[in-house]
């Protein structure tokens, strides 16, 4: 058998191709992305982008209805997005197996909230699986399926930024032929209005009873017996720390099956055990559910809701302390910046010199938000910036939308922001939105989207018309303009803000680390006319710095996007 | 058990330098776990990569004090992480600076004398001019993999077990250029 280092992520793409599946709908997101582009990978499975998650849950469940065995990837906050399908395919349930992975962030390191999407599992009623390693990340992919089969129910399976991003040994098993499964139809079970839906809520309550008994005898959950005076319970990353932290010194519960619990077992376990610890990062969920079934626990009292754990955290509030290092030393922070050549950059100048109000939205353009840019004023979620400078401006005096504007990406704009603009149109606010086009889904490593004309596989597909999409909703005022032109941006926006009508700017100009966006030479600072005025600093280009008075373009960095250049009131740079 | 980090700036090339070491730890047979990061701070924010290789490896991330062997891209990473090394651990960096935005928009200050700040920790250390030498190998890029190189010397592993790695991992149309810059990077820790 084969074995190989796989990211967490690409071992569960190989549970896909392993379990059969054949279809494959997400929207990415940071720590879930590699799954949906390494299941791209394989001929045999059919995969896609959908424009957001939603979407892409609403059409795999389609496809398990339809017979094949389908798949759904999220990041936590994408969950949200497609809740609604998820709270009623759990009453349908499926005729091929559907599993739905949606990967956690604690410590944030790219995300807008911490949210544990464990709450989900239990309001929607769903199974949900955690794998702690690449093993079985690629194991419980194909056991979900499985069991979505067996319990005719989706499946959820949680990972998380250390688990899916972290690489470690799997080995390699050849696919199951998963013929498509006939559909049939079926109005009682698959049309959900009240009459149907109060009956299958029973089923639902039924399964949910079967789920319980099948947790307390299935091989997902581990018991590890070693020193009995500390019994520990987690799942995924946190067993790992817990494991690394305390190694023999602890006995543990290893739960792969993360909902339901298994009450009754661990009720055993804790009988064998002095004193037990549940290891949870985020919320209290396990600990609560435990404490409600009178199994005496300690976890949130010890241990924090926020951010992510470490084996130190553990030794530390476990067994006190031989904790060892020197003193960091006090540097300075290294927060992500926009790149050199980003043609977001331009935008924002021209935003930040006007000093708007900007309602921001999620992607590389919410870094503008830094200094010395600092042109954001709100950021909340994919598609809220539309939306929510409609709010703003109609609440306030009719000045206000004179000083305001909504910035929002081209992927985002898809996945959220059309609803809000056809709110716009129809309620008739005076508001301007711009769109920064950069012809691509940057923020998580450069994914195709509607717009871009080709499809995950890279093959050709319409592109999204955004102007045309504008005008459909009703925008009359529509303007495009190219981020580099600074003089072009800065008047056409004043324009736009002039006019008290819906409106959208298209800034247009594809991310400079496209492969097919050709780097310009880089350029330097003619150091004899450079009067250190810091004119060129304001853009916030990562690759010019002020010493002693004088500018300085670092060559390895720059791409010659020429913007620097385009504000130094002395021409010095070329 | 070896507790391997590789710090630098997003874009740096540290996904491909900690692939490398997962091959050559995984092909000596050791269990390995690597811990990536992908996303936000792939933007040009402060990057930092753990390698672990032993027996048995149950967590991907290194605690601090924990880390054997430092590989720094960047002057001022390496000093924002050296406290993760073990007392008598190495720290092989690359004397390359890149400014932060707070420096460069004039709220703080570089660290001036970064080799002498790192005076205080009790290691080894070995600064190379990793991008210089990369350059006349082929390319700056290659920069990750000139510390590579040099901390190869007192790897206690053979030189062909690396080049197998590259060989793994670079892929085909850079091979020759990382195998310059491997050699290249050996060669300056070795004198
Ligand atoms: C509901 C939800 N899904 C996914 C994400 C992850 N995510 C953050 S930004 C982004 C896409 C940004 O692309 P675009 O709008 O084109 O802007 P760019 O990064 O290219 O500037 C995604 C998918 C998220 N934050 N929320």
């Amino acid at each position: 058998m084969e074995k190989k280092m796989l990211l967490g992520n690409v071992a569960v793409a190989r549970g896909l191709y392993e379990a059969g599946c054949r279809f494959v709908s997400s929207y990415p997101g940071t720590p879930s992305t590699e799954i949906t582009e390494h299941a791209a990978k394989y001929d045999e499975i059919y995969a896609e982008w959908a424009p957001n998650e939603k979407v892409a849950v609403e059409s795999s469940i389609g496809a398990a209805i339809g017979g094949a065995r389908s798949f759904s990837a999220m990041k936590h906050v994408g969950l949200n997005v497609a809740a609604d399908p998820i709270f009623t395919a759990s009453y349908t349930g499926i005729t091929a197996g559907c599993v739905i992975a949606v990967a956690d962030d604690m410590g944030m390191h790219s995300s807008q909230n911490e949210q544990d999407s464990r709450h989900y599992a239990r309001a929607a009623k769903l199974m949900m699986l955690e794998p702690a390693d690449s093993r079985e990340c690629k194991e419980f992919t194909k056991l979900a399926f499985e069991l979505s089969e067996k319990y005719d129910t989706p499946v959820l399976l949680r990972l998380s930024t250390r688990i899916s991003h972290s690489q470690s040994v799997v080995s390699l098993d050849s696919r199951v032929d998963v013929p498509l499964k006939e559909y049939k139809k079926d109005i009682s079970k698959y049309v959900m209005m009240p009459g149907m839906a109060k009956k299958r809520h029973v089923v639902v309550e039924e399964r949910e009873k079967k789920l319980r008994e099948f947790a307390e005898t299935c091989d997902l959950n581990k018991i590890e017996m070693n020193d009995t005076k500390i019994g520990i319970i987690a799942s995924g990353i946190a067993y790992q720390y817990a494991r690394e932290a305390l190694g023999d010194k602890a006995s543990y519960f290893k739960l792969g099956l993360i909902y339901p619990l298994p009450v009754e077992s661990i009720k055993k376990f804790a009988a064998q055990v002095d004193k037990l610890y549940v290891i949870e990062e985020l919320d209290d969920i396990f600990e609560t559910h435990l404490k409600k079934h009178g199994i005496k626990v300690t976890g949130k009292e010890l241990f924090s809701k926020i951010g992510e754990y470490s084996p130190n955290t553990i030794r530390e509030k476990i067994s006190g302390g031989d904790v060892h290092a020197a003193t960091a030393f006090d540097a300075p922070p290294r927060p992500p910046a926009l790149c050199p050549g980003c043609p977001h950059r331009g935008i924002f100048y021209v935003l930040s010199k006007l000093r708007l109000t900007v309602y921001g939205d999620i992607g590389c353009y919410t870094l503008g938000a830094l200094s010395p840019l600092n042109a954001m004023d709100i950021t909340l979620c994919m598609g809220a910036s539309v939306s929510g400078i409609h709010g703003m401006n109609m609440a306030r005096e009719p000045e206000f939308a004179k000083h305001s504007v909504a910035v929002i990406g081209d992927s985002t704009f898809i996945h959220s922001g059309i609803t809000g603009l056809i709110n716009i149109v129809y309620n008739q606010s005076p508001s301007t939105v711009i769109i920064l086009d950069n012809s691509i889904t940057g923020m998580t490593g450069h994914q195709q989207n509607p717009a871009t004309g080709l499809t995950l596989k890279n093959r050709p597909a319409p592109m999204l018309d955004l102007e045309a999409m504008c005008r459909a909703c009703g925008v009359a005022r529509i303007r495009v303009c190219d981020p580099y032109d600074l003089k072009e941006c800065e008047s056409i926006v004043k324009e736009e803000l002039s006019i008290p009508e819906p409106s959208v700017i298209i800034a247009r100009r594809p991310c400079a680390l496209l492969k097919s966006v050709k780097r310009g030479e880089p350029l330097a600072v003619d150091e004899e006319k450079c009067i250190g005025c810091g004119m060129c600093m304001k853009i916030g280009c990562p690759a010019i710095s002020l010493t002693d008075k004088k500018a300085h373009i670092d060559s390895a960095l720059c791409v010659g996007c020429e913007l620097c250049g385009k504000l130094c009131p002395k021409n010095c740079i070329g | 058990m070896y507790n391997i980090m590789i710090v630098g700036v997003g874009g740096q090339g540290s996904l491909l330098a900690s692939r490398i070491l997962g091959a050559l730890y995984t092909n000596r047979g050791f269990d390995v776990k690597v811990s990536e990061v992908h996303g936000m701070s792939q933007r040009g924010g402060s990057v930092v990569t753990y390698v672990r290789a032993g027996e048995n490896i149950a967590s991907p991330i290194i605690a601090p004090g924990d880390a054997d062997l430092i590989l720094g891209f960047e002057q001022l990473e390496a000093l924002r992480w050296a406290h993760y090394l073990k007392p008598g651990g190495s720290l092989i960096y690359s004397t390359q600076e890149i400014k932060p935005m707070p420096v460069l928009t004039g709220a703080m200050e570089y660290p001036a004398d970064i080799p002498v700040k790192l005076e205080e920790y009790n290691i080894k250390k070995l600064a190379v001019d990793a991008l210089t030498i990369a350059t006349r190998a082929g390319s700056p890029k290659a920069a990750n993999v000139v510390l590579l190189g040099a901390a190869s010397v007192h790897s206690g592993t053979d030189i062909s077990d690396w080049e197998t790695a590259l060989r793994e991992t670079v892929p085909p149309k850079f091979l020759e250029l990382n195998l310059r810059a491997f050699k290249a990077g050996r060669e300056c820790a070795a004198d």
